[in-house]
């Protein structure tokens, strides 16, 4: 009785893993066409000729219906749009499909990593600009250079320069520019008025900061004159404002620099010794977005935030504009880029190199992108951007343009892959000399030597 | 054979899912796989994973906080344990009731738990520091403070577990027979008599198997210091676990964090073996 059950189990099992296996041939075989199209399709002589052939002529025997597959994160919350932009361009080339996911910033690298790891990563992928320098130093990512040089249509100068040579490694274009950011500072034009301060210009220094930080300050009424967060991001910004920097020209770790310890006080004494912002160990400003929260709430006079959150302060109950950024010996700005990077394992690099054409330049795309608030298309023409100037507020919008003539790179140093490391052992220190555990220059001074062991290895 | 056509299915899980990455995880740890190169381009490196985890400040400092965790766990969550224990043990009204709630927090998920213990716990707004406020003293900013944030750890993972530890010990008392208490009462004992000659030696077998458990656990504490701290302020609440993960998922260093994990498999090993030796000592067998 148990032998028999058992060996019809067994009979049981064998079926169920031949229909498994028949499955998967079924899907080898289904799925062979469209891989065995693609090399002739590479192969044709110029891409860029059949990238121009409209779309209604009767589909020729090159133009097989591909699929492409493509991950982002900045989408997430912009998924309308990101499928209008799609529609659109499935709309001009009948061919290609495009299979998009989007994942929320937070699971995105762990999602991304995983699936190169595995090496079933999506033909296009997002990435910031770190991300981008570690993955072409792994070696991922499709040198565009050659699709481009033969593509007779394209011409670089539609993006700005800045942007799209930010996805330059070594030489070889290996992206392409999608959209920017940076961080500009904050204004609440009420406070100002109503303590009949002078707003800021680009003009001002640390000081004219400090001395109209101190008339705003309003401890009474929890009015905080100025206010940046003590953190990594922050730092290599501020530190870059007093000269200074986390690598010199070489790509030598500089953290202890007398550039950076000036810095790092400056940026610690505003709140402990000026006590214009928030005290350090004020935990309301730790939890997440209470920075944008306080401002909302008018009690923040100044403030650097991205301008990313434009949106958020649409009906915000009193004036507020943007400003550049007070420095110390220079001015300085983050500046953030988003790509589209096509995996070097690509199947479909002519649909790829459509698609990436069309969604970071197109003004159909490009439009839209725009008309939703979906950050600043890396596109040249001014025109084209001037939709999005006349989105009000703030009313100084052509700063964010203008911070760009100051931007400074996240350091990524000359070893791109260690990056999460070097922040972390930076972020550290920071941490330290916040709490006042040590000095900054001895802060400094140990984050300098983690970041120098990091690099010998 | 026919045994072994009914633990096919689960053998083959076993295998696919537990045997299968612990023997890759082995070779992993001797090669300098960054998660994205492909197999081929993989170079095997010898001891240096090895010696990297007792050189490497960060690594050495996690397992360094663990030890910290542990003292501060261990002693708090035993003691608690039996007292709660024996408070449950009574029969009065209600009391299914409170051995319901002692247990609720076990059954909640440490991300849950997490999230609402940082508001608690927030220096400013919180509800701990509002209590403390209320009796004199002026709280720390727990999670913020590099001091503190252990202690805030321990804690919150010690109320979370109390009901495993006390439900289970609860059972234990309940499995003492009365009798050996009407002797011990006919012979005029103290209630501390009672409880160093009888209740703990009897109590024994289910405080060893707690006290392995509670080790075991601790060796891997990862959730709530994710959550609550992201391992710092200044790294003071990083765990080895919690490294394992960075290294392997943030840092792309897959074989290091492969080498942690079987450096903390031996800790935990060798712990548990030195438990299983001084069980022979202490823990007494009724039957």
């Amino acid at each position: 009785m148990l032998k028999k059950s058992g060996v019809f189990l067994l009979i049981a099992i064998m079926v169920i893993i031949s229909a498994c296996g028949s499955n998967k041939g079924n899907n080898a075989e289904s799925s062979a066409p469209a891989s065995s199209a693609s090399p002739s399709e590479s192969a044709s002589p110029s891409p860029s000729e059949s990238a121009s052939e409209s779309p209604s002529d009767s589909p020729s025997p090159s133009k097989e219906p591909v699929t492409i597959k493509f991950l982002t994160y900045t989408a997430n919350g912009q998924e309308e749009t990101l499928k209008a932009m799609v529609e659109a361009f499935q709309a001009k080339n009948p061919d290609v499909t495009v299979d998009y996911e989007v994942v929320p910033y937070a699971d995105y690298d762990t999602k991304l990593t995983t699936l190169l790891a595995s090496g079933s990563e999506p033909d296009i992928y997002e990435v910031g600009y770190e991300n981008f320098r570690k993955y072409a130093a792994k070696d991922l990512l499709l040198d565009l250079s050659p699709i481009i040089a033969a593509d007779t249509t394209f011409n670089p100068g539609i993006y700005k320069k800045l942007a799209y040579d930010a996805f330059n490694y070594n030489g070889k274009q290996m992206g392409v520019t999608e959209s920017f950011s940076d961080v500009v500072l904050y204004y609440n034009k009420d406070l100002f008025d109503a303590k009949g301060v002078k707003y800021p210009d680009a003009s001002w220094t640390w000081k004219e900061e400090l001395e109209a930080a101190k008339k705003l300050t309003d401890p009474k009424a929890g009015v905080w004159g100025t206010y940046a967060p003590i953190q990594f991001y922050e730092f290599y910004k501020t530190i870059t404002q007093n000269g200074g920097g986390v690598f010199d020209a070489n790509g030598k770790p500089t953290l202890n620099s007398k550039a950076n310890v000036d810095a790092l006080q400056w940026m610690i004494d505003k709140a402990s010794k000026y006590k214009v912002s928030p005290a350090l160990n004020d935990d309301t400003f730790n939890q997440p977005d209470a920075d944008l929260n306080a401002f909302v709430a008018g009690k923040i006079a100044m403030v650097r935030f991205g301008i990313w959150n434009f949106g958020r302060f649409k009906d915000a109950p009193f004036k507020w504009d943007i400003a550049l950024e007070p420095g110390n010996t220079q001015k300085a700005h983050h500046f953030f880029a988003d790509g589209l990077v096509a995996s070097k394992n690509t199947k479909q690099s002519e649909a790829v190199w459509r698609f990436l054409k069309f969604f970071t330049s197109d003004p159909d795309s490009v439009s839209k992108r725009i008309a939703a608030g979906w950050s600043v298309p890396a596109v040249a023409d001014d025109a084209v951007l001037d939709a999005y100037y006349k989105q009000t507020p703030p009313e100084s919008k052509k700063i964010v343009i203008e911070a760009l003539d100051s931007l400074v790179l996240p350091p990524v140093g000359p070893k791109p892959e260690k990056w999460g490391e070097l922040q972390s052992a930076v972020t550290e220190q920071l941490d330290k000399a916040k709490l006042g555990r040590v000095s900054v220059q001895k802060a400094l001074d140990s984050a300098q030597k983690s970041v120098e062991d990091l690099l010998s290895k | 054979m026919a045994a072994f056509v009914f633990l096919l299915p689960a053998l083959l899980g076993l295998i696919a899912f537990q045997l299968l990455p612990m023997v890759s995880s082995i070779f992993i740890s001797f090669s300098d796989w960054d998660l994205l190169s492909k197999w081929t381009q993989i170079h095997f490196i010898g001891w240096d994973n090895y010696a990297e985890v007792f050189n490497n400040e960060k690594s050495y400092t996690s397992i360094k906080n663990v030890f910290i965790f542990l003292v501060g766990y261990m002693p708090i969550i035993t003691m608690l344990g039996i007292f709660f224990a024996v408070v449950l043990n009574r029969n009065i009204r209600g009391i299914k009731f409170y051995r319901a709630a002692v247990f609720v927090p076990v059954i909640t998920s440490w991300v849950a738990v997490s999230i609402v213990w940082r508001w608690l716990l927030n220096g400013q707004s919180g509800m701990i520091n509002y209590l403390l406020s209320l009796v004199g003293i002026q709280g720390p900013i727990w999670l913020q403070d590099d001091h503190w944030a252990m202690v805030a750890i321990i804690a919150v993972t010690i109320w979370k577990d109390i009901g495993f530890v006390s439900i289970i010990l609860l059972a234990g008392l309940q499995d003492i027979s009365e009798d050996y208490y009407e002797a011990a009462n006919l012979d005029g004992a103290s209630a501390w008599n009672k409880l160093w000659r009888i209740t703990i030696p009897l109590l024994s077998p289910t405080l060893f198997f707690i006290i392995t458990i509670s080790l075991i656990n601790s060796f891997q504490v990862f959730d709530q210091v994710l959550i609550m701290t992201n391992g710092g302020p200044a790294g003071a609440t990083s765990t080895i676990v919690e490294q394992v993960y960075r290294n392997a998922f943030q840092f792309n260093k897959m074989g290091f964090a492969a080498a942690q994990s079987w450096v903390l498999f031996v800790i935990i090993f060798s712990v548990t073996m030195v438990m299983q030796w001084l069980q022979r000592r202490w823990v007494v067998y009724e039957r």
